[in-house]
């Protein structure tokens, strides 16, 4: 008070006067502080909207004031995320409403030193005009002598932090203008989660949710973060304990998810298969799997043909071709019978060349009729005995060898695992990015697939393989997938053949059994919800408006064909690959090559500022007046700003509300995309060139809302639903036709509007439902919970055990009943026998639970679908100071993808000369205070602070070793790149005995970049990109470097340190590229 | 190690204290003049739940719009809050314990439950720490203005258009909680939310909190509560586990704000016997008038004994 | 043995997240023995004699400016006993004595208002300082005595100097004396009421420690400004001082124990030892020299004076140190935990 107060306000008479007499309470209270009000309370409405970063898509309380937001917290009535919020969610006020985000639209002409303020019309007219004329002049009617109909002078990136409106209408837009290079962070972070599980179940998606974890007895967290990255549905974790089970955390670094674990076991990174092979062997060898499951449910008894030959010491399948780097899978088949596989390589050259083309696909299948079985499991080729000898090397002693985890450690864990499992218990994995990003992703998973099989946990409650993404929409992105090789629910996208129309091109890429003996009506429900009015029998729906494939257009492609110079423009949509994606340098080389970008984002994040102030920039390689590419940068809307729907990892689809507008030039990605679109179409309108008429036949005619003309959202999802001919909405895909009355823009998300009710946005709260949240949001296929639920009962349709009870056959309903939705026909019978010659749905047995499936069987054996091999096998990493104790003669994957390129050089194998130059294995993961590539968290103050430089973990054997002082700097130097960090010299870090030697693994989390308030190195300037064949997901989860003590040169020495290691490790354009 | 480390005795002290008018009761709402009042609120923080994701000092800063304060990496495991302050009212301390056993050859099982058989020579340990809201607060009591009051629901909030940044309370505070905040010139600490205990809303940190390691409620319930988990932990084997804070006897008379730890409290950064210094100023006050006497008394013997 | 099932009821046996269990749990070893002496965390280039939490401090170290407060707790106390003085010499018709003494707390006092304002973090708001009185704290018990004390001092002073009212004039010169004992006093408690370990621990003997410096500073201001023929009982009650605050010192740093070390260690101990030498120094010249010397006079005084301001500098850089070390503040209460069970152990 710097001026008096009033005397009867005075408090040392309200001292006198009152109970207060010490003036420590009531009689000192400031009228300031009787008026404090709490702003939830004064808020004008709430507004439901779901959290825009991780995957686990915690619900939020949007609080609005005056048409402004003032506060958002989570919602207490979620049953996933129970109002709770990790640091990234409690700061999306900042994140939102903060100062770091841009609002008006910068332009960098060619050859520009700065950014140029210009008006969001004018920059959307001039991206028009040059997406019209790249197209035109990347043109491309055939490729080798079939027919392409594609455009590969325009790629597209991003799409997991979009909604899954704004995916739909990219992938929409760009397919009618025959972009292929549609790819999105689905691509780099879980591509081999969708081939690993759908193989193995029949869908590419996490089996369960979360909140099942609380019925656990044992959960075995590898290859996952848990508490760090996805820390809210980490709570269902400790809900487990605090029930008594047990939980295992098997990761190369100890984190704070190990610091919660009964049980830490570390391992060296990237010998996963080797380490789950072991439990596998265990379980085989001790007979220790749940036998009746396994005659039953998977393809145990199933007998494979002659032709298939198992790796030897060389490591190969049959089937490998040495020149192609590949396999042909056909001597994978089981014998006398044609399986086509749920997902993964479903359309190739050569199979379907020989299936499609000479159409024999479904008859042949059907004429080689069902697959054989021998239920003693005794015949040599059955799948169980193949298994056992395929497992058999996989020792303790052997697993000791190659993973550093020592016998009697391992012995517990096998032992928890087959205590843990049968008919009374459960287990359950949790995987992440740990398993995916490497070059056998897909095997991680489909090993982890066979083990969930033979101890019989898949479709059961606290069982199945718990994926955990890392994106508010990511599983959104794959299902209506940004993505080349798919479109809207994992049809396959279409690859070049001779003479292929609809009907081939259905019968060679499809099951003719179970749901996907449907996919005639997906596909041309789909082509219909597209080109509707121009869409006829006659015209096969417009199947050849599709562009085709030929071969592989993954991101990393991309940028190949940037640097070569065949892709002229880019767009960025919420995707930072300058940081994110592996080999960051090859990225800007990329895009420096190109005639146009256009970014999308809320800040100025690396990808868009490279031509600046990258490091080519600060090493003088590049120079900004020499590089011409057209830089547009579009400020993008938050998710408070605009209507649509995220599905979570879960694969829940949940209605965010609009809580306010965008400000100034801000715009939705569904507003650009649609306006942009529109714009395209008036300048192409009129035109005669055939190669128009899919844009223009294109259904692209939404409603719009407000000044700014935001697109509907509810009229896309509508569309994603689905309707009949007289357009009321559909209810579930087996309404879906294959004779044009039916339209559906993702099969597996109709249902989502069914009766016209957005089913997205209900929100019964938890308290007045079951712990499967059925009634909150809506989640595919037809709002299953759990996965191939029917699992859960025995053969006869009882629940395995009565403690472990989901869902089960009512004999007096006659039907399947549960707390879920039952993953089965909800009137079909344990008992229901197929007709031998039956098709589709009708061809599953009322006992096999695996719904999705040619033969309605878990497949512990993949005849077909995954690229390298029909059973997960241990290959080492493409840059790993370890020799292949398994397959001595084949050190790594030999199908896996690599780039010969003077920027993507690998290291040499561990028996050649000059390895030791790259001796300590490097292991990447994720911090709770930040987000992936950073482009979100890092700009967040709130966020920066917490974990402000970019560090590296070491042990201190390794800091003694390397004279590293903790809390000073290093240098990590690999063939790509030189990068420094803070020095975090910690127990948690632990040297690994592999093979009598002393391996030291450096833990790097991989957030940082130049822009921002929190800056450091990108660990991807040391990666490399080096693929998964099935998924072409990159392997950044391990590889090899070397680190010193200090901080890196800057400027050319920088370059020049990188190429004096190469000159050290002898490297050339051969090193490490051999099969 | 008895289940609460909370020291007793010091309350024994109290009551030998003949001028104990300055301390108040248990029931610190009620002799603040507040007739009518709610049960007093508090947190109870069960550090064997926390898996340190700072969600707690975030939404704090959200909901106070407390200013971040730089970007100081500091290499102590992963705390870079480095402790309560002006600018951070949740601070989750990380302590990464090595135990000396054994040697410590290069290998696995230095790790927790690694060697499972006993070999476990490492842990980490993470706890959110925020203001205690003492039974008897150092800080309001000594705080000249009146800024800070005791609010009807037990907690201790600084009145930010009152306090006039003397910064008495700075050192009074046998916790380290409250600080001034240089460019601004006041005293910060945590509220525990006094805005949204009015509108019945929980505390910002403890409804995000996402593993429930952060616990709001009535006090009474929360010790109820907490006691039940130290005995089940305890039984469960970790015989480390402790209460800190929760016990009316100690030398503040209870925290408002009390602890489950798995460890001493100095390791994670908390007094072991934390007193409020008021307890003694009696005495103070006792000597500084004997003084002030004795001081006028020689002056006199001065001037007697003084010839001209 | 999980409890984890869920029956065709639906989930059985629930329990809340938060009575998950913790990784200890499946080892019953674990905790006991990280219970172990020495069981202690360790990192390279950090090795700590006891636990602390990467070595920092557990108490909030004072924002207070040292030139403001360690300088308000000398002009403060030397106010307050120079007004004491004042008052005896108006009382025993020693004129020059008085008026020298009220100039001096006059001066004081006018340097201690300004450093106390000063350091306030928001100055305009110093009047809420009246805004409640509290005896729970000395800050504000002493923002009301020095409201008193202020205007009478400044009465006597401008009456003395202007010669007018001079009957008002004694009348508040007294008034002042008799307050000045309380503002040189409740500096002590003002300091000692904080969890500063080597303040608290203190609180018996600060307040005498406090009157001795202040006693000493204002016998020694007046040995150096008053005409010799009326110092004499400025003389006396410089050495009685003086003798006071060493034997407080003595006292204080014997009941410290290991806290003491503060009061030895660093910059503290050297102005500790310093003011210690010219206490008594000034104290000794005072009582053997000054009679019989002007000269020796001015610089016994001279040396009281340095003396108890820097008695004051050091004690305050001393609580300092006691606060940025954590040991200060652990280990003395370890040790009261040790001597607590010990006791409930015998009973």
């Amino acid at each position: 008070m710097s001026r008096l107060p009033s005397l009867s306000q005075w408090p040392v008479l309200r001292q006198l006067r009152g109970q207060d007499p010490l003036g420590r309470g009531a009689a000192v209270k400031s009228q300031a502080t009787s008026a404090l009000r709490a702003r939830t309370a004064d808020a004008d409405r709430v507004v439901k909207s779901v959290c825009p970063y991780c995957a686990v898509g915690c619900a939020q309380n949007v609080y609005v004031k005056d048409g402004q937001v003032v506060q958002i917290e989570g919602d207490p009535d979620a049953p996933h995320s129970r109002g709770r919020l990790c640091p990234k969610g409690s700061a999306t006020l900042q994140l939102t409403t903060g100062e770091s985000r841009e609002r008006f639209v910068l332009y960098r002409p060619p050859h520009g030193s700065d950014w140029q303020r210009m008006d969001l019309q004018t920059a959307m007219d001039m991206v028009a005009d040059k997406f019209v004329k790249t197209r035109a002049e990347g043109w491309e009617w055939e490729s080798e002598g079939k027919r392409t109909r594609r455009c590969m002078s325009i790629a597209a990136l991003g799409g997991a932090t979009l909604d899954n409106e704004e995916n739909y209408l990219i992938k929409k837009f760009l397919t009618a203008s025959g972009v292929v290079q549609i790819e999105n962070q689905a691509r780099v972070c879980h591509s081999s989660t969708v081939v690993g599980l759908g193989t193995s179940f029949g869908r590419g998606a996490s089996s369960t949710l979360p909140g099942d974890l609380q019925n656990s007895d044992l959960i075995v967290l590898e290859g996952s973060n848990m508490a760090e990255a996805h820390p809210v549905a980490f709570q269902w974790v400790m809900e487990a304990k605090a029930r008594g089970a047990t939980v295992i955390h098997v990761d190369p670094h100890y984190s704070r998810t190990s610091a919660l674990a009964d049980m830490f076991v570390p391992l060296r990174a990237g010998s996963d298969i080797a380490f789950l092979g072991g439990v596998i062997n265990h379980v085989l060898s001790n007979e220790a799997d749940f036998r009746e499951y396994v005659l039953a449910y998977t393809n145990a008894p199933t007998i494979v043909g002659e032709e298939f030959q198992d790796v030897g010491a060389d490591g190969l399948f049959s089937g490998f071709d040495e020149r192609k780097r590949g396999y042909d899978p056909s001597s994978w088949q089981y014998e006398d019978a044609f399986v086509a596989a749920a997902a993964g390589q479903r359309d190739q050259e050569g199979n379907i060349e020989a299936l499609a083309g000479e159409d024999q696909g479904r008859d042949a299948e059907a004429a080689r009729g069902q697959p054989k079985l021998d239920p003693t499991l005794q015949h040599p080729r059955c799948v169980w005995q193949i298994l056992k000898r395929h497992y058999a090397p996989y020792t303790p002693e052997m697993v000791e060898r190659v993973c550093g985890v020592p016998q009697e450690l391992f012995a517990k864990v096998c032992r928890l695992f087959v205590e843990n499992s049968g008919r009374e218990r459960t287990t359950a994995f949790v995987h992440g990015v740990g398993w995916t990003q490497h070059t056998v992703g897909s095997q991680y998973i489909r090993a982890a697939s066979v083990l969930q099989l033979l101890l019989g946990n898949m479709g059961r409650p606290g069982g199945g393989v718990m994926a955990m993404r890392g994106h508010a929409s990511i599983q959104g992105s794959s299902d209506i997938p940004t993505l080349f090789d798919t479109l809207p629910g994992y049809i396959p996208m279409p690859h070049a053949h001779r003479h292929e129309d609809l009907d081939k091109f259905v019968a060679g890429t499809s099951a003719r059994r179970g749901f996907w003996g449907n996919m005639r009506d997906y596909m041309v429900s789909l082509l219909n919800a597209w080109w509707g009015a121009a869409a006829s029998a006659e015209n096969d729906y417009c199947f050849d408006y599709l562009p085709r494939l030929t071969g592989s257009h993954s991101t990393y492609d991309t940028v190949m064909q940037q640097i070569a110079g065949t892709v002229k423009g880019y767009f960025l949509f919420g995707e930072n690959p300058a940081v994110g994606s592996a080999n960051t340098r090859m990225q800007r080389l990329g895009m420096s090559k190109l005639d146009w970008l256009v970014v999308r984002d809320f800040s100025l994040i690396e990808s868009a500022t490279w031509w600046k102030d990258g490091p080519e920039i600060e090493s003088g390689e590049m120079r900004s007046e020499d590089i011409a590419t057209e830089v547009f940068f579009f400020p993008a809307a938050a998710h408070i700003e605009k209507d649509g729907t995220f599905t979570n990892t879960q694969r829940m689809l949940q209605w965010h509300h609009k809580a306010q507008e965008p400000k100034d030039e801000q715009r939705s990605d569904l507003w650009f995309i649609y306006h942009l679109g529109k714009r395209i179409r008036e300048r192409l309108a009129g035109s005669p060139d055939e190669r128009d008429r899919p844009v223009l036949d294109l259904t692209w005619d939404y409603p719009t809302q407000g000044e700014q003309q935001d697109p509907d959202a509810n009229a896309v999802l509508a569309e994603v639903n689905g309707c009949n001919a007289e357009g009321e909405m559909l209810s579930t895909y087996t309404e879906l036709k294959d004779d044009g009355s039916t339209s559906c823009g993702c099969w597996i998300y109709c249902g989502c509007y069914a009766e016209g009710v957005n089913q997205t946005a209900r929100r019964t709260p938890a308290r007045e439902q079951n712990w499967t949240g059925g009634e909150w949001a809506w989640a595919w296929p037809a709002n299953r919970r759990i996965l191939y639920n029917r699992a859960s009962a025995d053969p006869q349709g009882r629940p395995w055990s009565e403690r472990k009870a989901l869902v089960w056959w009512d004999e007096q309903e006659k039907k399947w009943t549960g707390h879920d939705t039952p993953d089965f026909e909800a009137d079909k019978p344990p008992e229901y026998r197929p007709a031998p010659d039956a098709s589709g749905p009708a061809a599953i047995a009322g006992s096999t639970p695996f719904i999705m499936q040619a033969d309605g069987r878990g497949w512990l054996y993949a005849p077909a679908g995954v690229a390298d091999g029909p059973l997960p096998t241990h290959y080492e990493p493409q840059d790993s100071p370890v020799a292949n104790s398994l397959y001595p003669e084949c050190q790594r994957n030999p199908a896996r993808e690599v780039y010969e390129h003077e920027n993507n050089r690998y290291h040499p194998d561990p028996d050649e000369p000059g390895a030791d130059a790259f001796p300590f294995v490097v292991t990447t993961y994720r911090l709770t205070e930040h987000f992936t590539a950073g482009g979100m968290s890092r700009w967040t103050p709130y966020l920066a602070e917490l974990q402000p430089e970019f560090f590296c973990e070491v042990s201190p054997e390794l800091a003694d070793e390397r004279g590293l002082q903790h809390a000073g700097w290093a240098t990590l130097v690999s063939a790509r790149g030189a990068v420094e960090a803070r020095v975090m010299v910690t127990d948690r870090m632990t040297p690994l005995q592999i093979a009598g030697r002393t391996i030291h693994q450096i833990g790097l989390p991989f957030h940082w970049g130049a822009n921002g308030y929190a800056r450091g190195d990108s660990m991807n300037e040391l990666s490399s990109m080096a693929l998964d064949p099935s998924s072409h997901i990159q392997e950044v989860k391990a590889l090899s470097v070397d680190i010193r003590p200090g901080r890196r040169p800057r400027g050319a020495a920088r370059l020049a340190l990188v190429s004096e290691y190469r000159r050290r490790a002898g490297i050339t354009a051969q090193t490490g590229m051999k099969p | 190690m008895s289940a609460t480390a909370g020291p007793r005795a010091s309350g024994g002290e109290q009551e030998a204290n003949p001028l104990n008018i300055l301390l108040e009761s248990g029931d610190p709402a009620g002799s603040s003049g507040y007739e009518q009042h709610p049960p007093r609120m508090g947190f109870f923080t069960d550090t064997s739940l926390c898996i340190g994701c700072k969600a707690c000092e975030v939404a704090c800063k959200e909901w106070n719009a407390v200013p971040e304060d730089g970007l100081n990496w500091t290499g102590n495991s992963h705390d870079n809050s480095g402790g309560l302050g002006a600018d951070t009212w949740r601070h989750v301390a990380f302590v990464e314990q090595r135990v000396a056993v054994g040697e410590h050859e290069p290998n696995f099982q230095h790790l927790p439950a690694a060697g499972g058989d006993g070999a476990d020579g490492f842990r980490w340990l993470m706890a959110s720490d925020v203001c205690k809201h003492c039974t008897h607060a150092a800080c309001l009591d000594v705080c000249p203005t009146g800024a800070i009051f005791r609010t009807e629901f037990g907690t201790v909030v600084v009145q930010q258009d009152i306090c006039n940044g003397c910064g008495y309370c700075v050192p009074a505070c046998p916790y380290g909680v409250l600080d001034k905040r240089e460019d601004d010139g006041r005293i910060f600490k945590c509220t525990l939310c006094y805005d949204r205990l009015g509108a019945g809303q929980e505390p910002a940190c403890a409804k995000a909190c996402p593993t429930d390691s952060i616990q709001f409620g009535e006090l009474d319930e929360l010790r109820a509560r907490a006691a039940g988990r130290v005995e089940q932990l305890q039984q469960a084997g970790v015989v480390q586990a402790r209460l800190y804070g929760e016990s009316p006897d100690d030398g503040v008379g209870g925290d408002g704000a009390f602890f489950l730890l798995l460890d001493e409290p100095e390791a994670y950064g908390l007094p072991p016997d934390p007193i409020v210094t008021t307890r003694d100023l009696p005495r103070m006050w006792r000597n500084v008038g004997l003084a002030a006497g004795a001081l006028l008394a020689g002056a006199v013997a001065s001037f007697a004994g003084a010839r001209r | 043995m999980s409890e984890a099932e869920v029956t065709r009821d639906g989930l059985q046996g629930v329990r809340p997240g938060r009575e998950a269990r913790t990784w200890s749990q499946r080892d019953a070893a674990a905790g006991s023995r990280d219970g172990r002496a020495g069981a202690r965390r360790r990192r390279r280039g950090r090795e700590d004699e006891f636990a602390s939490y990467y070595g920092k401090p557990i108490i909030n170290l004072p924002v207070w400016e040292e030139r403001d407060i360690a300088g308000y707790l000398f002009a403060g106390g030397l106010a307050g006993a120079s007004s004491i003085l004042a008052a005896g010499g108006e009382l025993s018709a020693r004129p020059r004595l008085a008026r020298r003494c009220k100039l001096c707390a006059s001066a004081a006092l006018g340097v201690s208002l300004a450093a106390l304002v000063h350091d306030l973090g928001r100055p305009e708001r110093f009047l809420n300082m009246l805004r409640v009185f509290k005896p729970t704290s000395p800050m504000s018990v002493g923002s009301w005595l020095l409201g008193a004390y202020g205007p009478l001092n400044a009465a006597a002073t401008a009456s003395d100097v202007l010669g007018v009212a001079p009957r008002a004039g004694s009348a508040a010169s007294v008034g002042a004396g008799a307050l000045g004992a309380g503002v040189a006093s409740y500096t002590g408690a003002l300091i000692a009421n904080t969890a500063v370990p080597a303040w608290h621990a203190g609180h018996r003997e600060l307040p005498f420690l406090f009157v001795g410096s202040a006693a000493s500073a204002a016998g020694g201001f007046a040995l150096l400004a008053a005409p010799a023929q009326e110092s004499a009982p400025a003389r006396r009650m410089a050495i009685v001082g003086s003798a006071a605050e060493l034997v407080a010192e003595r006292l204080m740093e014997r009941r410290l124990g290991m806290v003491a070390q503060a009061l030895h260690e660093g910059s503290a101990g050297k102005r500790l030892k310093a003011a210690k030498a010219l206490t008594a120094g000034g104290a000794l010249g005072a009582a053997a020299l000054a009679p019989r010397s002007r000269l020796a006079a001015a610089l016994s005084g001279a040396a009281l004076l340095a003396g108890s301001a820097l008695t004051r500098f050091g004690l305050f850089e001393a609580g300092m140190a006691s606060a940025r070390d954590p040991k200060y503040t652990v280990e003395p209460q370890r040790e009261r935990l040790r001597e607590r069970t010990q006791a409930t152990a015998a009973t």
